[in-house]
């Protein structure tokens, strides 16, 4: 009885103290980063324009990646396979390239993505096995594919249209990366928030039960948006090929503890239900830009694993937080 | 024209007939007949284990009855899915809150149904239109049609689950205890809202343990006692005595 009594006060405390901490402590947290690197680093250059558009093309990959684990994330699964699927996805696309041409290329590259994440997906959705073990399982079982495929080698990417295309290249002034990073960023914006599918996978993240007896089909959004992040993890490898002008196993291997934290940081909430895909753009932004001035301060690739650790750390913590309001 | 000869006059939205439901070798529901009229709240009342919640299934599409017909406006359907029985006009709304806790009041109201606009994009206005209209017809408080379920009341979120029954039951709303997880007042709205439906001319089956609302919302009360019928009573000619005798079973009948 008297914990019944509790729980209510409890609960009733929390709704007058509420605060939407989360959904905005990537932009608060954006703007401290800047500020303190754009002080410290005043003599270092992170402030030039040179240095602040590198940031963006660097992170178009991690961008793309976090776009798709936004939809995964919401629908209450998680991703890890992408780690070892841009990898894979380059390394399909270099080698086709070499014997067929780039259409096939680029085909071998989405393709391969899609196809991992069709794994992934019938082995969540449909066997129900947990998505944390399948896709920790096809995250170890392609790092091996990837480094076993070319014995290890880096297969350069001679094709100039690819490598405009996806790397170095330009429309209309505006690097090709940033078009990839605008036109993904509005897409997933607007599937995500405006469209039945969008509303459907947050609805399944959120509510299982609810979803199935509303008439929408769990596991196929559950196959759907494991697929979605394949795909796009493809294309961060093909984004790395273009920009790199070659393909090899190291591609996106640190990029999965980077995009994990930009997602959570950008206020999606790690068991499903709510998300933003805006907020994973400026997360992935700001995990760059920590990056960058992370090399232009001077620390060592350890001190800035330590770093990055701490500030996903900080993020789940605010994440948790959210959710047991 | 008083009320039972419009009962005589009308069709039933839902016949059973001789419904007879087993999971493996136990007989949950045997020789189950009954009519639900629109405009009328019947209640289904029975011990644990009854069968009530069983029979809320079979109507609802979730289990297939082993034998038995069904019939919604004297046409026999098979409901072999409950996408089918919201496609009868058929809506449950559950004890347990079927409702997404993150999404906001009307993205709930229209789960799964969705409207679009011609660019296939959802139609927001309509939606928060249409969730506001029922829900100042149902008087259900809520803050707003945009507020986050998990901020409201217990009561609140019944109402919202029972606002989106009506919007989508063209004919028939079935209630599983919908007031078993609510407090005193909450409890008084939501049967404050169950009343409100009868003028709305579809038929309402409720189940209930609480046999003083029972007996303040229905119109005919239909027994249950391990899977059989015992008996059904038009709530203004029983007691509470006669009921709980069925329920017990210290009267045949
Ligand atoms: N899915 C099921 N599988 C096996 N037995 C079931 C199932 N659902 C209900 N039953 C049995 O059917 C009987 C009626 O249950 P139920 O309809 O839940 O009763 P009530 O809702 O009246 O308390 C019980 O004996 C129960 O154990
Ligand atoms: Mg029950």
């Amino acid at each position: 009885m008297s914990s019944t009594n509790n729980g209510t006060a409890v609960r009733a405390a929390g709704l007058a103290g509420r605060v939407n901490l989360q959904q905005y402590v990537v932009y608060f947290g954006f703007l401290a980063i800047f500020l303190f690197f754009a002080v410290v680093l005043k003599d270092s250059g992170f402030l030039t324009v040179r240095n602040l558009s590198n940031i963006v093309l660097q992170t178009a990959p991690a961008t793309i990646m976090a776009i798709g684990l936004v939809f995964v994330m919401s629908a209450g699964e998680i991703d890890l396979s992408i780690g070892s699927i841009v990898a894979v996805s380059a390394l399909a696309a270099a080698v086709t390239m070499q014997t067929y041409g780039m259409v096939p290329g680029i085909a071998a590259g989405l393709g391969c993505g899609l196809l991992i994440g069709l794994v992934n997906g019938v082995l969540v959705a449909y066997v129900r096995l947990p998505s944390f073990l399948v896709t920790l399982a096809t995250l170890g079982l392609f790092a091996g594919v990837s480094r076993s495929m070319t014995d290890l080698r880096s297969i350069p990417v001679t094709n100039e249209f690819f490598t405009g295309f996806f790397g170095s290249g330009s429309l209309l002034g505006i690097p090709s990366l940033v078009w990839w990073t605008v036109i993904a960023v509005a897409l997933g914006h607007i599937i995500y928030r405006e469209t039945r599918f969008g509303a459907h996978v947050l609805a399944v993240g959120d509510n299982a039960r609810a979803a199935s007896v509303s008439g929408i089909s769990v596991p196929k959004m559950r196959l759907a948006v494991l697929m979605i992040s394949g795909g796009l993890a493809g294309l961060a490898g093909l984004l790395y090929a273009g920009r790199l002008q070659a393909a090899k196993y190291t591609l996106g291997e640190t990029d999965l503890m980077t995009v994990i934290a930009a997602v959570i940081v950008g206020g999606t909430l790690l068991n499903g239900g709510k998300g933003s895909i805006v907020g994973a753009l400026v997360g992935s932004l700001m995990m760059g830009m920590l990056n960058n001035g992370l090399i232009l301060m001077g620390l060592s690739v350890s001190d800035q694993m330590i770093v990055r650790g701490l500030i996903i750390l900080a993020a789940v913590a605010v994440s948790l937080r959210e959710k047991s309001r | 024209m008083t009320a039972t000869a419009a009962l005589a006059t009308t069709k039933p939205v839902l016949a059973l007939q001789d419904i007879r439901k087993t999971f493996g070798g136990v007989v949950a529901i045997e020789n189950f007949s009954l009519e639900v009229y629109p405009g009328e709240i019947v209640a289904l009342v029975g011990d644990n284990g009854a069968g009530k919640s069983t029979l809320i299934k079979i109507v609802s599409g979730v289990h297939a009855p082993t034998s038995g017909s069904i019939s919604i406006e004297g046409q026999p359907v098979a409901m072999a899915s409950a996408t089918m029985a919201r496609a009868h006009g058929i809506e449950v709304v559950y004890q347990d809150l079927a409702l997404a806790d993150q999404q906001t009041v009307y993205m709930n109201m229209f789960l799964g149904r969705e409207p679009t606009n011609a660019l296939g994009l959802l139609d927001r206005r309509r939606m928060i239109a249409e969730t506001e209209k029922l829900v100042t017809e149902l008087d259900v408080r809520i803050p707003s049609a945009h507020a986050t379920i998990r901020d409201l009341s217990g009561g609140q979120r019944q109402g919202v689950a029972i606002a989106r029954a009506t919007h989508w039951a063209s004919k028939l709303i079935l209630l599983d205890e919908p007031t078993a997880a609510l407090g005193v007042a909450e409890t008084a709205k939501v049967e404050e809202i169950v009343a409100s439906l009868k003028t709305r001319n579809i038929g309402v089956l409720i189940i209930s343990h609480s046999l003083d609302q029972v007996f303040k919302l229905s119109d005919r009360i239909c027994v249950l006692r391990r899977g059989r019928q015992i008996g059904v009573r038009e709530t203004k000619k029983t007691d509470k005595n006669e009921i709980i005798a069925m329920i017990t079973g210290l009267q045949q009948s």
